[in-house]
């Protein structure tokens, strides 16, 4: 996972609650059995004129010039700002994986889906949790300044705007941690090997029936 | 101290360590695979040379992507079948119990892990699939998961997590007659909003669920991640014991009696306290459609569909602007006019064989309406298509003019060739009507089983409780 710790970066505006996971990446190209190559079709169904399928050339579709992210002041947004509930929907991970390829390191919402939140992190993209207010602010700013933006300090909690002015964030500690350190999880649960032993063999004579294969 | 809730119990019988923060390494007890959310894990395995903790814990079986008709041609779509044969692959190589297309036992993975016993109370289940909350239904802990963490369940049998706030949905008093449990989700999440649920483990209780079947408990929780929760719970009742009893996974002689002895302590104790209380009055639930392109926009049937115009908040209002425009629905039209050329009959809120008799009972003796295209019942397992032609409903909905088809998510996300086309209108007994969610441009309506097959009969939603 690549480590996350100040970005400073141009945002884009994404006007709608409860994006769900089926806008962000549509179940077409869920039969990918890699974990890259999805950020052409992100959005899919909003970015392009015609019907998407895996292995069409994005390059030569037509893009539809109503939808935000295709306006060229935001090509190589890498903050998106986004409405209530963003991420709503299944729990693939191909959305943040989308995200994460076509460049998006942050997402700022007033509120996301608990699944798409925490699969952010598995995968270096930090989900910023402001005040609707706030983020209402942040639109506004956005939509009315070309070349908007944003200063991102993971190490200190912070959104620095243009103006110098500050915005904190909270964030869970464990979470801001392996961010900042790129850690993999499953190597930090390892550590734990002995505690995880401990336990199956307390709970294989307290409840033998979850352990079908040593119970007899 | 306050009593714990059934959440706290189950919560706490896995903790298998805890920081001073919260972060806990929770232990699972079943994990549940699919084809879809599962080859990336699969290779990262691979990749760091890691081994599957407990291989007994994991089950396995392809369901989003499998042909629902023309089984023996195999899958047709390369793409499909190469991650079909990728999970067939990683099971084998990994020594993990596959229920692989052509086996009886295969179906939508939420039908057949509570189907075959995998599923049991007090367990923690979780799947690489939001809706895994189903399994709530058999008091156990159950929750959907992304890639890395299904590679990280693989790998260590644990989860990280922090625990979530408990929420009860309480829901009192009798069910009008045909007013199902798929109503009663519909009408929480209308209540409440896709967002409602939010950073919660919701209980489900009052006289209602506990006067739902077993199946129908699975279409409330099912639909729990509609309303924002990962999971949904219902305590552990005489009903759940009935239904696990005898299944090909539940324990059997001693081990039996001892579970059961444990399971019954599986309920909130009467002073526990929740976070938040919602109360739903049962008498109040009609039958529900859905008219909008996410889960909380519902009306009842015999409502109409909302006007933009009388909605204050303007994020709401553009919302529903642009629901009706996709839906391309206007103000004020009445739900019984509505009128789709598509129904579909399935998905893991509602393919179970309880589902299939409901909506047989509606259509027995009749024939689908002229305007409707197609009409198709997917039951959500092998098991439950032998079930229900050994009751001979497959020639109560083929006399009827429906299809009947192999079993799979099939036209619930339309990942496989069972989908609409755009402007097509379906009544749907699935979960989601996001936009494009059952083709690209497809307009869904969630509804009952019975409320599917009476809108197949009459071309339009009727109110079924008036017939
Ligand atoms: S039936 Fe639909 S909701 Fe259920 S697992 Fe399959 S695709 Fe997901």
């Amino acid at each position: 996972m690549e480590i996350l710790t100040q970005i400073r970066a141009l945002v884009a505006p994404l006007d709608r609650a409860n994006v769900d996971t089926d806008a962000i990446i549509p179940k077409q190209f869920l039969k990918s059995i890699k974990r890259t190559g999805f950020g052409p079709n992100l959005f899919d169904a909003w970015r392009y004129l015609d019907h998407g399928e895996p292995g069409m050339d994005c390059s030569t579709r037509r893009l539809d010039p109503d939808f935000v992210l295709n306006a060229s002041r935001y090509q190589g947004a890498q903050i998106l700002l986004a409405r209530d509930n963003f991420g709503c929907g299944s729990s693939r991970e191909h959305a943040p994986w989308a995200l994460l390829d076509a460049g998006f390191r942050v997402i700022i919402a007033p509120s996301f889906a608990d699944i798409f939140y925490n699969n952010c992190f598995k995968n270096g993209i930090l989900p910023i949790t402001l005040p609707a207010h706030v983020v209402d602010e942040l639109f506004s700013e956005t939509t009315a300044t070309e070349g908007y933006t944003l200063d991102v300090d993971l190490e200190a909690r912070t959104i620095t705007k243009p103006d110098d002015s500050r915005i904190s964030f909270d964030i869970d500690e464990f979470r801001r941690h392996c961010l900042l350190n790129g850690l993999d999880d499953i190597a930090l649960t390892l550590q734990h090997v002995d505690e995880i032993r401990a336990y199956e063999t307390r709970r294989r004579a307290e409840a033998p029936w979850l352990f079908p294969e040593s119970a007899s | 101290m306050a009593g714990k809730t059934l959440y706290d119990k189950i919560w706490d019988a896995h903790r298998v360590r805890q920081d001073p923060d919260g972060t806990t390494l929770l232990y699972i007890d079943r994990h549940l695979v699919h084809e879809v959310t599962s080859p990336q894990a699969f290779e990262g395995l691979r990749v760091a040379g890691r081994a599957p903790w407990r291989i007994d814990a994991n089950l396995a079986v392809p369901d989003h992507n499998v042909p629902t008709q023309d089984r023996a041609q195999g899958i047709a779509d390369p793409i499909s079948r190469l991650q079909v044969e990728t999970l067939d692959g990683n099971c084998v190589d990994f020594g993990i119990t596959e229920f692989a297309m052509n086996d009886v036992r295969q179906g939508i993975v939420h039908v057949i892990g509570p189907e075959q016993g995998a599923t049991l109370p007090g367990m923690t289940v979780v799947c690489g699939d939001s809706h895994t909350s189903t399994h709530g239904a058999l008091g156990a802990l159950a929750f959907g998961i992304g890639t890395s963490e299904v590679e990280h369940v693989l790998a260590t049998q644990c989860l990280i997590q922090k625990k979530a706030k408990n929420m009860r949905v309480r829901v009192d008093g009798t069910l009008p007659p045909r007013v199902s449990g798929k109503d009663v989700i519909l009408a929480v999440i209308g209540e409440i909003g896709t967002a409602g649920g939010t950073g919660h483990t919701i209980e489900f209780a009052g006289s209602v669920i506990r006067d739902l079947s077993l199946e129908a408990r699975m279409t409330v929780c099912n639909m729990t991640i509609e309303a924002g929760a990962r999971a949904g719970l219902v305590a552990v009742d005489d009903k759940t014991i009935d239904y696990v009893r005898g299944r090909p996974y539940a324990p059997q002689g001693d081990l039996w009696e001892q579970a059961v002895t444990a399971w019954r302590k599986l309920r909130s104790d009467p002073d526990a306290i929740f976070d938040r209380e919602i109360v739903l009055d049962a008498a109040t639930i009609r039958p529900q459609v859905s008219w909008g392109t996410s889960p909380e926009m519902v009306a009842a049937v015999d409502g109409v569909v909302p006007d933009p115009a009388q909605e204050a908040d303007p994020v709401k209002r553009s919302g529903i602007e642009q629901a009706l425009a996709y839906m391309d629905l206007r103000p004020h039209t009445a739900i019984t006019d509505i009128r789709p050329n598509k129904i579909f009959i399935g998905s893991c809120t509602n393919s179970r064989i309880e589902d299939l008799r409901a909506a047989a009972d509606v259509v027995r003796g009749q024939r689908i309406a002229e305007s409707i295209d197609l009409a198709m019942v997917v039951p959500g397992s092998g098991l439950v298509k032998q079930q229900a032609e050994h009751e001979g409903l497959d020639r109560v909905f083929t006399d009827a003019g429906f299809e009947w088809r192999e079993p799979g998510c099939s036209m619930c996300l339309a990942m496989n060739a069972d989908r609409l086309e755009p402007g097509e209108r379906c009544a749907s007994t699935s979960n989601r009507n996001f936009e494009g969610r059952q083709g690209q441009g497809g307009r869904t309506h969630l509804v009952s089983p019975a409320m599917a097959a009476a809108a197949a009969v009459a071309g339009h939603f009727v109110d079924i409780t008036a017939l």
